[in-house]
C-alpha cells in the first residue's frame, strides 16, 4: 500500500511499539488501514481522554471499543486475550510502566496465535525487546498550512529491516497518508526509500 | 379466599405490633387509613378514614405507610402457595384468592376439612382468612365476605338469599340505589321482575346475579407460571477437579439452553452455584455482552470462574440459574439482517464472547464505546457507553477540527487575548509559530446543570486557538474572556 514506507502498514501477527509526541496520531493511522473492530485498552486512572471528534477525522469512531483497565497488568492480560482470540483485527493498548521480556514475548504469542497485530503505545524508553518495530512519532511544524498533519516518523528498532525515518503527512479527504520527504537526517541508513 | 387484612398483615408479620396498628396510603392529597388490624377496626376505625381523625379517635394508633406493589407479590406468593390445593388458582382483586377446587378438594379429605386445612394454616402464618365454597365464583366471593362457610352443591340459591346486595360485586351506587327500592336481600332482587331492573340500572346488576347464581359462566383463570430458568444437578459423590466441574456445568447449561430457545430469550446473567459436602456455596457469576443461549459458547467463558472456584473437600451440587434474561429471538444464520458498524454476524458474535471474556476481568461495564452527544462543548460532544449495553452509532462531524486527545485544562503563563508568543507548558517552554482562531464555545446556559467537568464550564465563554508551534506540538489553547487567563486542552494530530 505504501511501497515508499517500509515497515508500514505493520506487519501482521505481530506486537509493534511506538513511542514520542504522536503515538496517538500514530495508532489512529493504524487503525485507518483496516475496516474492522479496533480495541483500544486504556488504563482507567488516566485524566486524558481519547477524543472520538478527533479520531474521526481518521476512522469512524463506530469501530472503537474502550477497554478501561483498572491495572497495569489487567492491561496486559486484556490485550494478550484479546490477541489470542482473533476476533479484533486490531489491538491497541497504552503501556504505563516498562515492559520486561516476559510481557513482551507473552504478547507477541497471542498474536501469532490469534493472526491479530498489537500495537502499544509507549513512554519513550519502556518498550520491550520483543517487539516487532518500534517507532518514534513526532510532530513537526510546517508554517505553510495550519491544519497539516506534518510528522516525523522513525523506525527506532526494527526486527526485519533497517531503521528509517520519514516525514510524513495524513490527507484527510483521500484518508491517505503522504510521504513528504524521505530521510534527510537519520539516525539510521540513510537508504532512499521507494 | 379472602384475606380481610391482607396488608397490614404483611406488615405485622415482619413486626408485630400490641394494640391498633394501621397502614395508610396518600389519597387525594390526604393521609387515608388503608389497612387496620383486629384492634383498630375494634376501636371504631374503619378504611378510607382520614389519619387525622382516626389518630382523634384512637391516639393510640400506630402507622406506617403502605406498599400496595409489595402487597401485590405477598398476594403473588399466596397465589403460588394456595397451587398446593388446586392447579386453578386466579388472583381476585387486590386481596383475594379465588380456587377451583372441583375435583381437588377429596385429596384434602372433604370441602369442609380442605377449608378447615387453608383457614389453619393461614391463621399459623399470622393472616386473617375467610374463605367461602359454592358452585360459582360469585357465590364464593359473596360467602367468603359476608357469611363464610360451604354452600353445598345445587343450594346456591339458597345460601345467597339472606346475604345483602352488597355481596353482588356491584358498585356503590348501585347498591344504595337497590336499597332505596327496598331491595335489601339477594332473594329480593332475584324475584324482582328482570326487565325493569334492566332498564334502571343496566346489564351489570343482573349479570352479577346471573352470575352468582350460575346462571352465567365465569370461569377461573390462573395466572400464567413465568419461566423458571434454572436448572440442578445433584451428585451421589462429590467432584473437585474442574474437568469434572465443567462437564456437569455442560449439562446443565444444555437444560438451561433449551428452556431459553423454547421462550425465545438470552440469558444476559449466569449464576452457577457450587454447593460443597461442608454446606458452603462457591458462586461464579458471568455477566454476559449479548443475551445467548449457545451451550457451545457460553460454556469456555464459565472456564476463567470454575478454575478460581475452591472446591474444598468436594462439590455435590451445581446449580446454574440464568439470573437475568433478555429477548432473543430465532434468528436465520447468514440471513441479510445485520447490525450495522459490527460486520458479518459470525464475526459480531466472536466480539460479544471476547467482550464477556474481557469483562468477567475488568466488569462489563469497563468496556465502552462512543456514541455522539448533541454538545458543542468538546468534552460534552460524545458520551460513553458500555459496548455490551448500546449499539453503535455512526454521525460523527465536528464543525470544525477536533485535537486527539483531551486534557483537564492546564494553565499556562500568557496575558492579553492574542495567543501568547512564548509560553511554558508541561516545563517544556514553546514557541508559537502560527495561529488559527478564535473560535468562542459558551456555556450551555439552557441546561439547568452542565453535565461537563465544572471546573472548565464555570468560567463562562471560551476562545479557542490552534497554535502551531515551532517545536512541533500542535496545541490547543484557550482563553477565558471573563476571568483573563489561558488553558491548554488538547493536542492535535
Amino acid at each position: 500500500m505504501y511501497p515508499s514506507l517500509s515497515g508500514f502498514p505493520l506487519r501482521p501477527s505481530r506486537v509493534h511499539e511506538v513511542c514520542g509526541a504522536g503515538a496517538t496520531t500514530f495508532a489512529a493511522i493504524c487503525a485507518a488501514q483496516d475496516s474492522g473492530p479496533v480495541l483500544w485498552v486504556r488504563p482507567a486512572w488516566s485524566v486524558e481522554i481519547l477524543n472520538p471528534q478527533g479520531l474521526c477525522r481518521f476512522f469512524d469512531p463506530a469501530r472503537l471499543l474502550l477497554a478501561q483497565a483498572p491495572s497495569h497488568e489487567d492491561a496486559l492480560a486484556v490485550t494478550e486475550e484479546a490477541l489470542r482470540d482473533g476476533s479484533v483485527p486490531l489491538v491497541i493498548t497504552e503501556i504505563t510502566r516498562p515492559l520486561d521480556l516476559r510481557q513482551g514475548r507473552r504478547l507477541q504469542l497471542a498474536a501469532k496465535a490469534g493472526g491479530t497485530t498489537g500495537l502499544c503505545l509507549i513512554p519513550e524508553g519502556m518498550g520491550s525487546n520483543a517487539a516487532e518495530t518500534r517507532w518514534r512519532v513526532s510532530p513537526c511544524a510546517a508554517p505553510l498550512s495550519m491544519d497539516s498533519t506534518r510528522m516525523r516518523w522513525e523506525i527506532i528498532k526494527n526486527k526485519s529491516g533497517t531503521p528509517e525515518n520519514w516525514e510524513v503527512l495524513w490527507d484527510d479527504t483521500t484518508n491517505r497518508l503522504h510521504v513528504v520527504s524521505p530521510a534527510r537526517v537519520g539516525s539510521g541508513s540513510s537508504g532512499a526509500p521507494g | 379466599m379472602w384475606f380481610p387484612r391482607l396488608a397490614s398483615d404483611r406488615v405485622l408479620r415482619a413486626r408485630p405490633v400490641d394494640g391498633p396498628f394501621a397502614l395508610t396510603l396518600r389519597q387525594a392529597n390526604a393521609e387515608r387509613l388503608h389497612c387496620l388490624n383486629a384492634a383498630a377496626e375494634a376501636e371504631g376505625l374503619h378504611r378510607a378514614m382520614a389519619l387525622a381523625d382516626a389518630r382523634a379517635f384512637c391516639p393510640g394508633l400506630l402507622s406506617a405507610p403502605a406498599d400496595p406493589a409489595r402487597e401485590a407479590r405477598f398476594l403473588e406468593t399466596l397465589r403460588r402457595w394456595a397451587l398446593r390445593y388446586c392447579p386453578w388458582v386466579g388472583v381476585d382483586g387486590p386481596d383475594g384468592l379465588v380456587l377451583d377446587v372441583s375435583g381437588a378438594s377429596h385429596l384434602h379429605g372433604g370441602e369442609a376439612a380442605m377449608m378447615r386445612d387453608m383457614e389453619t394454616r393461614a391463621a399459623r402464618a399470622g393472616l386473617a382468612l375467610r374463605c367461602g365454597l359454592a358452585d360459582t365464583r360469585g357465590a364464593a366471593w359473596a360467602l367468603a365476605r359476608h357469611a363464610p362457610g360451604i354452600a353445598p352443591s345445587g343450594e346456591t340459591r339458597a345460601a345467597l338469599g339472606p346475604l345483602p346486595i352488597a355481596a353482588l360485586r356491584l358498585d356503590a351506587g348501585t347498591v344504595i340505589a337497590l336499597q332505596r327500592l327496598g331491595l335489601r336481600h339477594i332473594v329480593d332482587l332475584a324475584a324482582a321482575p328482570r326487565a325493569p331492573l334492566a332498564r334502571r340500572f343496566g346489564r351489570e346488576a343482573l349479570a352479577r346475579l346471573d352470575q352468582a347464581l350460575g346462571h352465567l359462566p365465569e370461569p377461573v383463570t390462573p395466572r400464567k407460571e413465568p419461566p423458571h430458568y434454572a436448572t440442578r444437578l445433584s451428585l451421589p459423590e462429590p467432584i473437585g477437579r474442574s474437568e469434572d466441574v465443567m462437564e456437569g456445568t455442560a449439562r446443565l447449561l444444555a437444560r438451561l439452553c433449551e428452556t431459553l430457545a423454547k421462550h425465545e430469550t438470552g440469558a444476559r446473567r449466569l449464576e452457577l452455584a457450587l454447593r460443597r459436602t461442608d454446606g458452603d456455596d462457591q458462586r461464579v457469576e458471568l455477566r454476559l455482552a449479548a443475551p445467548m443461549r449457545d451451550p457451545a459458547r457460553i460454556l469456555p467463558l464459565f472456564a476463567r470462574g470454575i478454575e478460581a472456584a475452591d472446591a474444598g473437600f468436594g462439590i455435590d451440587q451445581l446449580r446454574l440459574e440464568a439470573t437475568q434474561v433478555d429477548a432473543l429471538p430465532a434468528r436465520q444464520i447468514g440471513g441479510p439482517q445485520r447490525i450495522a458498524g459490527q460486520g458479518d454476524g459470525a464475526g459480531s458474535f466472536g466480539i460479544d464472547d471476547l467482550v464477556t471474556r474481557i469483562g468477567s476481568r475488568i466488569g462489563l461495564d469497563n468496556i465502552q464505546r462512543y456514541l455522539p452527544a448533541d454538545s458543542h462543548l468538546p468534552e460534552c460532544a460524545f458520551n460513553v457507553a458500555p459496548a455490551a449495553f448500546s449499539p453503535p452509532d455512526s454521525g460523527w462531524a465536528p464543525p470544525r477540527p477536533r485535537p486527539l486527545r483531551l486534557f483537564p485544562p492546564e494553565p499556562v503563563t500568557a496575558d492579553g487575548p492574542a495567543p501568547p508568543n512564548r509560553f511554558k507548558w508541561r516545563a517544556m517552554p514553546l514557541e508559537t509559530l502560527a495561529t488559527n482562531g478564535p473560535e468562542r464555545i459558551a456555556p450551555e446556559w439552557w441546561l439547568p446543570e452542565n453535565p461537563g467537568p465544572a471546573a472548565t464550564c464555570h468560567r463562562g465563554a471560551r476562545d479557542y486557538w490552534q497554535v502551531q508551534t515551532r517545536q512541533g506540538r500542535r496545541l490547543w489553547l484557550f482563553h477565558t474572556p471573563q476571568l483573563p487567563a489561558w488553558f491548554v486542552q488538547g493536542e492535535f494530530p
